[in-house]
């Protein structure tokens, strides 16, 4: 394999090694993990491809030392990744709040799997929605973006990467099993194509003493180790300079307020979705691998003369509300369908239930996509 | 008339303006040991990242130290380290912590990182006890000892943390207590020095949670107690395990050369780049 960053061609490519391709073409320094089903030919790939890059792949004694190393790496400005399933992202919560808490850039690559527990490796859920935005403790808000094929595995990454980047915070790919392990047709640009974000790094030689380094709701300049900054690194409730305190509870409430508010408040730029519901009376929402048979199941109700269409969620938290609101608004009847019991669904039900009816459509068996014929039968008998 | 001022108070951070140590804790002893290191070799805080977990001993760089510091999660610091030393090979990484968060909660990282020898200084201050959540028996308390979590006495075997990580393969080891603080300033300068993993291991009163309970209660009787106990690792070397049952053995106890991770690392990148080719 060539030694350059960017390999631009068209490929017949693995969903996973699409996004270890994403990872290195959106300049990704640093990675460690840990063996898992199904998210291993990430790694593996970047095992072959970093080194030959200068960078680094570490084979990690677990996920809780993979992500801490990834964070760790962070802070000497590099741009970093970890790449896992459901059991280690059980493992690196408590980590991942710390990144959310010292507003840390890194990327978490979760290609889910059967759960709970070991469950089943090979197959696709989309069990680990609402622990992506509630796994660790605390108040937080965080950014994940949910790939519907090896294609959007690439760019998708990217995205991440860049997000990570503007917005100094963890971001994560919810990706499953069937994506991962999916092969399609995958078009990787040229490497002045790609559009890469790099984190604000405060100026050389200023005054360490004067950067306000944490809790700026636009984003404060990262004062990343080994500049001279003498940066206080703290997961305990802290100021804007770093300084702990743990004393005064309107600095723990700014502490909580101001990370939260760095991300709600450019949710309308990170929201991504995909709109195809013009004219529809019946909407389906969904996202992620689950978006390709809504699609399918919106084409076979539009071919039997129902007005039906699709809102897919690319950005799944912080939630986008605002855009289930608005096709809510111009529909009678929303149907969620996920790969799981409903996880998004109380959120999107929330949100579109002022507007129109909504209602739930699981799939037949746990792991096993909605069949397009079930999603026209449940469209037929909303829309009666 | 001038200011007296500490000689080390310019490694202490401005806006830093007391500790929070208890009285009679050993902590500043160590403290002291490693900023008269840092002195001794004539080298700047900026050469330093420091890295610390949670737990009395973790809030000695943090916020003492006025330097690159990251006071992580409870068990972490030195996975931490490993991923800070990979992105700034040429600083210096080094983790202060306590005997709970390295070897019970972070035990794992604490032999594998030991086993990768990866450059870094890893000083251990073990209390032998929990200090900050209110003296809870640890994997370093001794069996018969009464805490708050084992009212009726220890039942558990302990750890010898350092000889742990001399079986998982750290280049330096070294165990002191608070009573050789010029012993320990030296070996901390070996271990900054040192192309390896390099561990110290400080034995060090915690009176207000410990020695109340051990029955030894004030900090003066504890250094006393270790001094008695202490056995240089010359002397010990002859000497039978009944002979050597309470006694502490102190000293540079590995101090070897062998292959340093990050410079492999360079190795296999290098490796890497050719085969691309």
């Amino acid at each position: 394999m060539k030694a350059e960053r960017v390999l631009a061609g068209r490929y017949f490519m693995m969903g996973n090694e699409a996004c270890a391709e994403g990872a290195l073409a959106a300049g990704c320094e640093f990675s460690a993990g840990y063996p898992i089903t199904p998210a291993t030919e990430i790694a593996n790939r970047l095992a072959e491809r970093l080194p030959q890059l200068g960078g680094v792949f570490l084979q990690m004694e677990d996920e809780i030392s993979s992500i801490a190393a990834v964070i760790g790496a962070s802070w000497t400005g590099k741009k970093v990744m970890t790449v896992t399933s459901g059991p280690g992202i059980s493992l690196m919560l408590e980590n991942i709040g710390f990144a959310v808490g010292v507003e840390t850039p890194c990327v978490i690559v979760n290609v889910q799997r059967g759960a709970p527990t070991t469950g089943m490796p090979t197959v696709g859920v989309q069990g680990d929605m609402v622990q992506a935005k509630h796994g660790s403790h605390g108040d937080y808000e965080i950014i994940a973006l949910c790939p519907s094929s090896p294609q959007d595995m690439f760019e998708h990454t990217v995205i991440a990467f860049n997000y990570a980047e503007k917005y100094r915070t963890p971001v994560f790919i919810l990706s499953d099993a069937f994506i991962g392990h999916m092969r399609e047709e995958v078009t990787i640009p040229e490497a002045e194509k790609i559009e890469r974000v790099y984190r604000k790094i405060p100026p050389q030689g200023a005054d360490p003493q004067a950067i306000k380094g944490f809790l700026d709701e636009d984003v404060a300049p990262m004062p990343v180790f080994g500049r001279g900054f003498k940066a206080h690194v703290t997961s305990s409730c802290h100021d804007e300079t770093g300084r702990r305190n743990l004393i005064d509870v309107s600095s723990l409430d700014m502490f909580v307020r101001r990370l939260s508010n760095k991300i709600l408040k450019h949710k309308e730029e990170i929201t991504l979705v995909e709109r195809d519901y013009e004219g529809a009376d019946v909407v389906l929402v969904s996202y992620g691998s689950v978006a390709r048979a809504a699609a399918a199941g919106a084409r076979l109700a539009r071919d039997a003369g129902i007005p039906a269409g699709t809102l897919r969620l690319i950005t799944v938290w912080p939630f986008p509300d605002h855009e289930i609101e608005r096709m809510a608004g111009t529909a009678s009847h929303v149907v969620v369908l996920e790969n799981n019991l409903g996880q998004m669904y109380p959120y999107i039900k929330a949100a579109a239930a002022p507007f129109a009816e909504v209602s739930f459509l699981p799939p037949r068996l746990i792991g096993q996509i909605q069949d397009p014929a079930d999603i026209l039968r449940k469209i037929k008998e909303v829309f009666r | 008339m001038s200011e007296i001022v500490h000689p080390l108070h310019r490694f202490i951070r401005p806006s830093v303006t007391s500790t929070t140590n208890c009285p009679g804790c050993g902590n500043g002893i160590v403290t002291q040991s490693i900023l008269r290191a840092i002195d001794e070799l004539g080298m700047d805080l900026d050469a330093f990242v420091f890295v610390s977990g949670i737990g009395c001993a973790a809030w000695i760089p943090s916020p003492l130290f006025n330097a690159d510091v990251l006071h992580s999660i409870h068990g972490r610091p030195i996975a931490y380290a490993l991923g800070i030393k990979m992105g700034l090979p040429e600083k210096k990484v080094m983790v202060v912590s306590g005997d709970g968060d390295l070897a019970a909660i972070g035990g794992n990282h604490l032999i594998h990182n030991a086993r990768r020898n990866v450059e870094m200084t890893v000083i251990c201050i073990n209390n032998m006890i929990y200090g900050m959540t209110g003296g809870q028996a640890g994997p370093t308390t001794p069996a018969g000892v009464k805490t708050t979590t084992t009212p009726y006495g220890s039942f558990e075997n302990s750890f010898d943390i350092s000889r742990l990580v001399i079986g998982a393969g750290a280049s330096f080891v070294a165990r002191w207590t608070t009573v050789h603080a010029r012993q320990l300033t030296r070996s901390i300068k070996k271990a900054i020095k040192k192309k390896g993993f390099a561990f110290i291991e400080v034995l060090s009163q915690c009176p207000v949670q410990f020695g109340r309970k051990s029955g030894l209660s004030g900090s003066v009787q504890m250094m006393e107690d270790y001094r008695k106990r202490s056995m240089g690792i010359e002397k010990a070397a002859g000497l039978t395990a009944e002979e050597l049952k309470e006694k502490i053995i102190v000293g540079e106890l590995v101090d070897m050369e062998k292959p340093e991770m990050a410079e492999e690392i360079e190795r296999m990148k290098a490796r890497a780049v050719e085969r691309s080719r």
